[in-house]
């Protein structure tokens, strides 16, 4: 039921992670428009699997425990950064540059 | 051997390669619970990764002794020869990469020998990467290798140029993981299967080749892999990531997780979509766009980590021709190139690692000058290093090329051929070099190279890729063989189920 309007909410969900990781300059912000990408997939997986059988909810399980062990590590990376730079706005990291 | 991967016991079999190296990596992160202070203890954890890697590609060589094969339904691992090769290789360069950071770790102070645990775990993402031949496994497979990766290129937690790195490598990293998982998404939406011969099934019986839902899917497929391996319009990680990560990890993304990706996307792709024409034009463009940009920016890098960095957008380029060749001539070429292009790599890093005593970064390539006098075999090894990236006759980059060029110009890609030349004379411009300043000018102080040391197990390293590199530019044969199997059995294994009852399918000209 409903798997048109599930479909287009999570296309959405989805355009409006990737525009924000384009837009927005601060890790964290991007990081949260990441996780925003993918739950919007997560949404298309359920959506799906009410017809197609249990493989993509199988699926949603795997996406949640591999997005939590990105977000561990992620935060981790921007603390290690913080600690350099003081900062974690893009704008200002940028030793590698040319 | 045949293999029903139903029943428990001949899957643990199919995956045994994968199940040995976990367990070495459990045994590992015991061992480092104990032993983590001193450079003893680091030795320790280095000899029992190698010891793993060891183990996990006898596992793989007795699989591919035993011809095992999988029978009955498809399963979530494929039995191939082609997984086979593409473990040896990955494990390979694991070694290579682990021998090269003994000394490393040691003299930059890195005393953490969690890293050996994550280039143990990240090979191991990379063999069920290799291996999976259910989206499901190819997915959780780069990300159990992306994570660890992520974390490897920012180990060395007092470079600022480590932790942006990291930084960036994981932002965009993740951001690539976002669009694969939608493209698989959309595609099972389209075909109600993760399975990649499902896949293929049912596309060639419902004639889903037009789908929109399938293109979409198939296209945001291409991107993720895309940005993994790096390819033009997603390459912007690349060179900063790759500049500003340890230098041994640098050798290992360029060549391990980079050949994971590639060797992942040529499954998915003849296996899941030999069907759907439409991809055959976007890689070719990507192949285009990877060729030029690459070869043209790396000409105008002055320092040498990041013109290898360029160079290695460049060679990727190299290695989608042999994908959108789309035949199993085009898969043979492209293990084989896989070789060669990680032999050299992983050598020319090892030497820029053993040069860069204080900071490989900001080696440029003028600093290398007159290093044919002072260190004659690190000279000459780093020459054919470069001659091999070039693509010089007598070195395995050429017979590389060669084969790919064969293989676009038999699947008529006469124009993808000529820019593969062209962009290889381009490429000259900023290998050559390298070898003008070793050998024809002189050295700028006495001291110049003074501090260069590879030590013994670098050594071994560069010695075994270089001689490497010499024997298959004169004797290909045998691994020519080798990959040319290995890519019959990617081409043949997307027979249909049902297939299989009636006979079993055994492909010509083997």
């Amino acid at each position: 039921m409903l798997l048109g309007p599930s479909l287009a909410v999570s296309a959405v969900l989805f355009a409006l992670g990737v525009a924000g990781v384009l837009l927005r300059r601060n890790a964290i912000v991007i990081f949260m428009c990441v996780e925003l990408m993918l739950n919007a997939v997560n949404l298309t997986f359920v959506a799906l699997a009410q017809q197609l059988g249990v493989a993509g909810q199988i699926f949603v399980f795997f996406v949640m425990a591999v997005a939590a062990a990105e977000a561990g590590v992620g935060l981790a990376i921007m603390l290690a950064i913080y600690r350099h730079r003081q900062t974690v706005n893009l704008q200002n990291i940028n030793l590698l540059r040319g | 051997m045949n293999l029903d991967l139903a029943q428990s016991g001949d899957l643990l079999q199919a995956l045994l390669p994968e199940l040995v190296l976990t367990g070495s990596g459990l045994v590992l992160l015991l061992v480092i619970a104990w032993r983590h202070r001193t450079a003893a203890d680091l030795r320790l954890a280095a000899w029992v990764t190698l010891a793993g890697l060891a183990a996990a590609g006898a596992a793989a060589w007795w699989l591919w002794w035993h011809t095992a094969r999988a029978i009955g339904s498809p399963g979530m691992i494929a039995v191939d020869d082609f997984r086979f090769v593409a473990d040896w290789l990955l494990l390979g360069t694991a070694g290579l990469t682990v021998l090269v950071s003994f000394d490393y770790l040691e003299r930059e102070r890195l005393l953490a020998p969690e890293y050996y645990a994550l280039l143990l775990f990240a090979t191991l993402g990379m063999l069920l990467m290799v291996g999976g031949d259910d989206l499901m496994v190819v997915f959780l497979g780069l990300e159990l290798m992306s994570v660890a990766v992520y974390v490897l290129a920012g180990i060395n937690r007092h470079s600022p140029a480590a932790a942006e790195a990291a930084l960036k490598y994981f932002l965009l990293g993740a951001f690539a993981s976002g669009f694969l998982l939608y493209g698989i998404a959309l595609v099972y939406g389209a075909t109600a299967a993760t399975n990649l011969s499902q896949i293929g099934a049912q596309v060639r019986t419902l004639g889903l080749g037009g789908s929109p839902m399938l293109l979409i899917g198939l296209g945001l497929l291409l991107v993720g892999f895309g940005f993994k391996v790096a390819a033009v319009p997603f390459h912007m990680w690349a060179p900063d990531v790759y500049d500003g990560s340890p230098t041994p990890v640098t050798g290992y993304m360029a060549t391990a997780v980079k050949a994971a990706a590639f060797a992942a996307l040529l499954r998915v792709l003849a296996e899941s979509f030999s069907d759907v024409g439409a991809w055959q034009q976007i890689v070719w463009w990507l192949a285009v766009a990877t060729m030029v940009v690459g070869n043209l920016i790396a000409l105008a890098q002055r320092t040498v980590k990041r013109m290898l960095a360029y160079s290695s957008i460049a060679h990727a380029g190299y290695l989608l021709v042999a994908v959108a060749a789309r035949s199993s001539l085009g898969s043979a070429a492209f293990v084989f190139y896989l070789v060669a292009y990680s032999l050299t790599t992983l050598a020319a890093f090892a030497l820029l690692a053993a040069k860069g005593r204080d900071g490989e970064r900001d080696v440029l390539i003028d600093d290398l000058a007159g290093l044919a006098t002072r260190r004659p075999w690190h000279a000459l090894a780093l020459a054919v290093c470069m001659l091999s990236l070039l693509g010089f006759p007598g070195t395995a980059g050429f017979i590389g090329k060669w084969y790919i060029l064969v293989a676009a110009t038999t699947a008529r890609q006469l124009p993808l051929a000529a820019v593969l030349v062209l962009t290889s004379v381009v490429s000259a411009g900023y290998y050559l070099p390298v070898i003008m300043a070793m050998y024809m000018q002189p050295e700028p102080s006495e001291q110049a190279h003074a501090g260069m040391r590879l030590g013994r197990l670098g050594g071994v390293v560069v010695a075994v890729s270089v001689a490497g590199l010499l024997v298959l530019g004169v004797r290909p044969n045998r691994l020519l063989d080798l990959a040319r199997t290995s890519g019959d059995g990617l081409r043949a294994s997307p027979a249909a189920p049902a297939a299989t009852a009636v006979s079993t399918p055994t492909p010509t000209g083997r």
